[in-house]
């Protein structure tokens, strides 16, 4: 007599340790087998777009930061982008120095968060607790520059808010220093592991056709073996004078993965040394008075500086009419922003297309025919943040 | 040799001359305008074509223009690893209009199409799996056309009574402002309809 199967419906989250936020998948088993998966996103859902349609350009930004909110800057930077080439204005050369030191800091917070918590999920307690201590040094970066370590709010159209508080470029050369001690110790822990390697080597293959097919970008398609980087391809900002590398993966698994997020922040230690060596002085931010606010000193005694920050604060700049699409590499992929401009001082519409997005909704082909313990694994290696999947 | 956005405009037009309303590039973009019955055709030949290669789909959204006899205007982006490329294809539709999906082409349209649909009420022809996904179970309407108040219509609560979160209309203690910046030497708006009003008077 043949053995009759059913398969079995499991509810996993929205509220799970592993779902690295609040994902709720409904997995269909069959014994261990998973058969199919349905993510369903949405309940971080926040309207961002509908809300910067109602914003002026300079009160948008904030909202960036809480996309992605474990690497805000790099957010911020590509909506900057978009509205400085609508505006068409240059970055003075000191304010793109200071974007790419930080959006390189940005890319060690956000690798540093999911390398750990990847571990984490796959059963090793310790890289988490040495990763974030690490952090907690980057977000101090953050705070003394913008002042505050999350919600930075530091990227503005035009430049950057402030220059480089005194003393700075010295601690983070001191961290840059001490950092890939750190990186080699958490290889110690993690590279040659036995139970690391048995959880992520093979897991969730993902071929060179598969992943262009699936959108994927970043580490994502890295690890596959696509060399594209936007920092590369299609540099923005001063990254062509940079000189850094760009791991690439062979077999496309987690594991691999996880290599090119480690040598990623190895390259990001060099990118941020070589910036600090090269960082030219001058202004931070566009000197046009009509689209970056004047300094504070001139505020007491020029009446034309006080007729701008007025004006920059409550009508804010108009941006030309036009629509444009840029694209940054933030560290989990492409990031990119889709602006339409009518000519008044607020988007007409404001399309974010976030790298998690994709990356996420193959799920469901990359673990057909997985273990359920493998779930969490392929999860944490596509490194999803639900602020930015959700929107 | 390196292909530049320029013969990427050439090679598309000389093949798709008939289907291709409109073509510009700006920012070192290619921006084209397709007719909704071509789009399947047009994005087909971009991904297969030897020359073009638009092997990767980006995003694709949709733009409420409420004046407009068309309503939206949807996008598409593509992205050539190999040329190094972005186009993005915008076709306008109005309402009734059903696009149709291009899981077929593209499997990553899946949920791009359902957010479409989610934000905007745009239903797309043969599409698998056609739902919300990132509003909230059982909400009603499509949060991103100019139409929608920002507020929303309803809001939840956890209800002692009832002893279960509930649903209700949206309660405002303050009406949400919306302030008018326009340079006061232009007129704010509420002076330029007094002043337009005196004029349709004197005439």
């Amino acid at each position: 007599m043949a053995k009759q199967t059913k398969t079995m419906n499991l509810n996993f989250g929205p509220q799970h340790p592993a779902a690295h936020g609040v994902l709720r998948l409904i997995l269909e088993l069959d014994g261990e087998i998973v058969e199919k998966i349905d993510p369903h996103i949405g309940l971080l859902h926040r309207g961002t777009e509908k809300l910067i349609e109602h914003k002026t350009y300079t009160q948008a930004v904030p909202y960036f930061d809480r996309l992605d909110y474990v690497a805000p800057m790099n957010q911020e930077h590509a909506f900057a982008l978009a509205i400085e080439k609508l505006l068409n204005i240059e970055v003075p050369i000191r304010g793109q120095f200071i974007r790419i030191l930080f959006c390189e800091i940005g890319r060690i917070l956000s690798h540093l968060l999911n390398i750990t918590t990847q571990a984490l999920d796959v059963g090793a307690l310790t890289p988490s607790l040495w990763g974030f201590e690490e952090r907690e040094t980057l977000m101090t970066f953050y705070e003394r520059v913008s002042g505050s370590r999350l919600h930075a709010n530091y990227f503005r159209p035009g430049g950057v808010h402030k220059d480089l508080p005194r003393g700075l470029t010295d601690d983070i050369i001191l961290f840059c220093d001490n950092f890939p001690k750190v990186i080699d110790d958490l290889e110690t822990l993690l590279t040659d592991n036995r139970i690391f390697k048995q959880r992520n080597v093979d897991i969730g293959i993902v071929t060179k056709q598969e992943a262009l097919d699936h959108s994927f970008s970043g580490v994502m398609l890295r690890g596959s073996g696509v060399a594209w980087d936007l920092r590369k391809s299609q540099p923005y900002e001063c990254y062509r004078d940079f000189d850094f590398k760009i791991p690439i993966g062979k077999n496309g698994d987690c594991y691999d993965r996880y290599l090119c997020r480690m040598e990623e922040m190895r390259e990001s230690v060099k990118i941020i040394k070589e910036c600090i060596k090269k960082m030219p002085s001058g202004p931070v931010k566009s000197i046009d008075g009509k689209i970056s606010p004047p300094k504070k000193e001139e505020l007491k005694n020029s009446m034309e500086a006080l007729i701008h920050h007025f004006k920059l604060f409550s009508e804010g700049f108009r941006v030309p009419k036009g629509e444009i699409y840029t694209a940054v590499e933030a560290p989990k992929g492409e990031f990119g922003v889709y602006l339409i401009s009518d000519g008044t001082n607020k988007p007409y519409k404001c399309k974010i297309r976030a790298p998690g997005f994709s990356h996420l909704q193959a799920m469901d082909y990359l673990l057909k025919g997985h273990m359920l313990a493998d779930v969490p694994a392929v999860l944490g290696s596509l490194d999803i943040v639900f602020g930015e999947v959700d929107r | 040799m390196t292909i530049t956005v320029n013969d990427i405009e050439k090679s598309v037009n000389s093949a798709l001359t008939t289907t291709i309303k409109k073509s510009e590039v700006k920012f070192n973009q290619l921006f084209i305008d397709v007719d909704v019955e071509n789009l399947i055709s047009v994005i087909l030949f971009l991904k297969t074509n030897e020359k073009c290669k638009f092997r990767q789909l980006i995003d694709i959204t949709a733009v409420d223009f409420p004046k407009n006899e068309k309503r939206f205007r949807l996008v598409y982006f593509l992205l050539s690893h190999e040329n190094n490329l972005r186009i993005l294809i915008n076709t306008n539709i109005n309402e009734k209009i059903k696009p149709p999906s291009i899981t077929k082409i593209f499997p990553s349209a899946n949920w791009m199409e359902r957010e479409v649909f989610d934000m905007y009420g745009i239903t797309f022809k043969d599409h698998p799996d056609l739902r919300r996904i990132l509003t909230d179970y059982g909400f009603e309407g499509h949060p991103l056309r100019k139409d929608f108040p920002l507020t929303g219509h309803t809001e939840v609560r956890y209800s002692e009574v009832k002893k279960k979160v509930i649903s209700e209309p949206v309660k405002l203690d303050q009406e949400y402002r919306n302030f008018d910046f326009e340079s006061p030497w232009e007129g704010t708006k509420y002076l330029k309809e007094e002043v337009n009003k005196n004029k349709d008077k004197n005439k």
